[in-house]
């Protein structure tokens, strides 16, 4: 069975052009992973190692130096293709949504670029999708700043489940939510992969739930990938220093909370 | 009497409603809308319900006091000027053609100024930052010294005085948008627009521009009040409007002649000027002040 995604020696490396000369700026060595239909895959590391720029690079908001993204074993030629297929959610939700137009034509200009429906099709289609992140119909005349943190995030979700895609990159989507929010916004992408299929990749530095939801884990440490493999011996049996101090970090925490 | 809501209903306000409700609360901008909407009526009807033309001349009554003088008329309100043309018919007609003009104008500023603008915000490199250097440094000048520069290669007359104001305030146009731009442009609501597949001008006529609206009129009420003053001191220095007219400031510059004997026919013209400015200046303070109360939210 192909696997749903496949990158292979993806490489970035972001030139500084200055009147003085070039600066080395940030690179991505080169990586390779791949991503089955309804698995759910985590990218850990510090700060500033590489893991938003992956995410940006998988949706493509930048463009790679070298190597190449396949979906289901062929290449992806058309922009709108990609677009459709792999769909980000952003870390900020509130600068992510704009803040002049209500949630219903929020979530249909990507109805309006990327499909055929009439506008009959597309308001079923929005109250559809508002319904399955748990929102109500009623919300698509709402504007960014009448919702909640949680209902942001739940739009979000919308937003980037409303063009069916395969793959759903994630860039920390729990990081600004309350413990109770998170675990509600967690159940709910769980559940909707389940039922949807779909491949999800996000980045956290909560290892909590890395650890209770992703099936595997990258590890990278300034734009290298250090490690990548089933969660279950990541968190067990970390081989590289740099992921076990990560791991230890979080231990500890969890020790002084019990 | 306070509204009693009947219905378990909650009422969410759009953003510009939001701005507008702000601006309510602001009594004194409230009062400058009020004013201002006067002279827009004014502008409109005045014309037809005034009996005299701007240009009749009445040679029985030359210089007539107001009716609220000892000596005046009810017939001329306002009383008369110099060759016994009636001042609240001038009045209404300076007002029309002041008003009128300087609105046409920044229209005609704010449509061209936001365009280039808009195209210098989203281009990058050379062109982008020649355009941004070059409008800054004209930014410097001011308005009404550009527009008397223009005026001196066009010669006078209102349509020229009304072309070269047009295009002193075009920069500030180009200036407000272009940064607008720029900064929406950085916000991450552009790059998930981006990521749903949508052109450049796509995104900046239905992600920018809703943004930008209440920014315009902001700036184009901040660019009618100067627009006005310009006209006005055009058709004073006997540039713009010239003399028969009833521009306001052209008949500014006729009455300073009779200036000591019939003070009235320089203080009504000066008055409505005064009063149209302070009304535009003040609308465009409140609504400055509720964008920023809503933004800070």
């Amino acid at each position: 069975m192909t696997p749903l995604l496949t990158v292979s020696n993806l490489s970035y490396c972001k030139k500084d052009k200055s009147w003085f000369g070039k600066n080395a700026g940030f690179r991505l060595d080169p990586l390779s992973f791949e991503l089955k239909a309804g698995e759910t895959m985590a990218i850990m590391g510090e700060n500033g190692s590489g893991k938003s720029l992956l995410a940006k690079l998988l949706v493509g908001v930048e463009r790679p130096n070298a190597g190449e993204i396949l979906l289901n074993g062929e290449p992806l030629h058309h922009k709108r293709q990609r677009f459709q297929a792999i769909r980000m959610i952003f870390q900020h939700t509130k600068e992510s949504l704009n803040p002049a137009l209500t949630l219903g034509s929020l979530l249909e200009e990507p109805l309006i670029l990327n499909t055929e429906l009439d506008s009959r099709a597309r308001k079923r289609k929005i109250e559809e999708t508002l319904k399955l992140v748990g929102m109500l119909p009623e919300h698509q005349f709402f504007y960014r700043h009448m919702l909640s943190e949680g209902q942001r995030q739940r739009v979000a979700v919308a937003r980037a489940l409303i063009l069916n895609p395969q793959v759903l990159v994630a860039d920390e989507p729990f990081a600004a939510l309350d413990p109770s929010v998170r675990s509600q916004t967690v159940n709910l992408l769980m559940k909707l992969q389940r039922d949807l299929g779909l491949g999800f990749i996000f980045i956290s530095h909560n290892l909590g739930i890395v650890r209770h939801i992703s099936d595997r884990i990258l590890v990278l440490e300034e734009g290298k990938l250090v490690e990548s493999g089933k969660t279950d011996v990541i968190f067990n049996w970390p081989k590289s220093d740099y992921t076990q101090r990560l791991i230890h970090a979080y231990q500890a925490l969890i020790s002084r909370d019990a | 009497m306070p509204k009693s809501s009947f219905y378990n209903e909650e009422l969410y306000p759009s953003p510009m409603r939001h701005t507008w409700n702000e601006f309510q609360r602001n009594h004194i901008a409230l009062a400058g809308l009020w004013c201002l909407g006067f002279f827009v009526l004014l502008v409109l009807l005045g014309p037809w319900l005034l009996p005299f033309g701007p240009l009749d001349q009445n040679t029985e009554a030359i210089l007539l006091p107001p009716a609220w003088d000892a000596n005046g008329d009810v017939s001329h309100l306002f009383g008369t000027d110099g060759i016994g043309r009636d001042l609240l018919t001038r009045v209404v007609h300076g007002c029309q053609i002041t008003f009128g003009a300087s609105l046409f104008l920044v229209l005609l500023a704010m449509l061209i100024g936001c365009s280039i603008g808009a195209y210098a915000g989203m281009s990058r490199g050379l062109r982008a930052s020649i355009i941004n250097h070059l409008l800054d440094a004209i930014m410097a000048i001011p308005t009404l010294l550009i527009a008397i520069i223009i005026v001196a290669i066009l010669g006078t007359g209102l349509m020229n005085s009304m072309w070269a104001i047009t295009l002193a305030l075009i920069p500030q146009f180009i200036h407000h948008t272009r940064d607008m731009v720029r900064r929406e442009y950085k916000k991450e609501y552009v790059t998930a627009a981006r990521l749903d597949g949508a052109s450049e001008l796509r995104i900046f006529f239905h992600s920018i521009l809703p943004n930008m609206i209440e920014m315009l009129v902001v700036q184009a009420t901040m660019a009618l009040s100067v627009a006005i003053l310009d006209i006005s001191a055009l058709g004073f220095l006997s540039l713009g409007a010239q003399s028969p007219s009833p521009e306001l400031g052209a008949m500014l510059s006729d009455a300073l002649e009779t200036a000591y004997v019939a003070p009235w026919s320089i203080s009504l013209p000066g008055a409505a000027i005064f009063l149209m400015v302070l009304s535009i200046n003040l609308v465009g303070d409140g609504l400055r002040t509720a964008l920023k109360n809503r933004l800070s939210q």
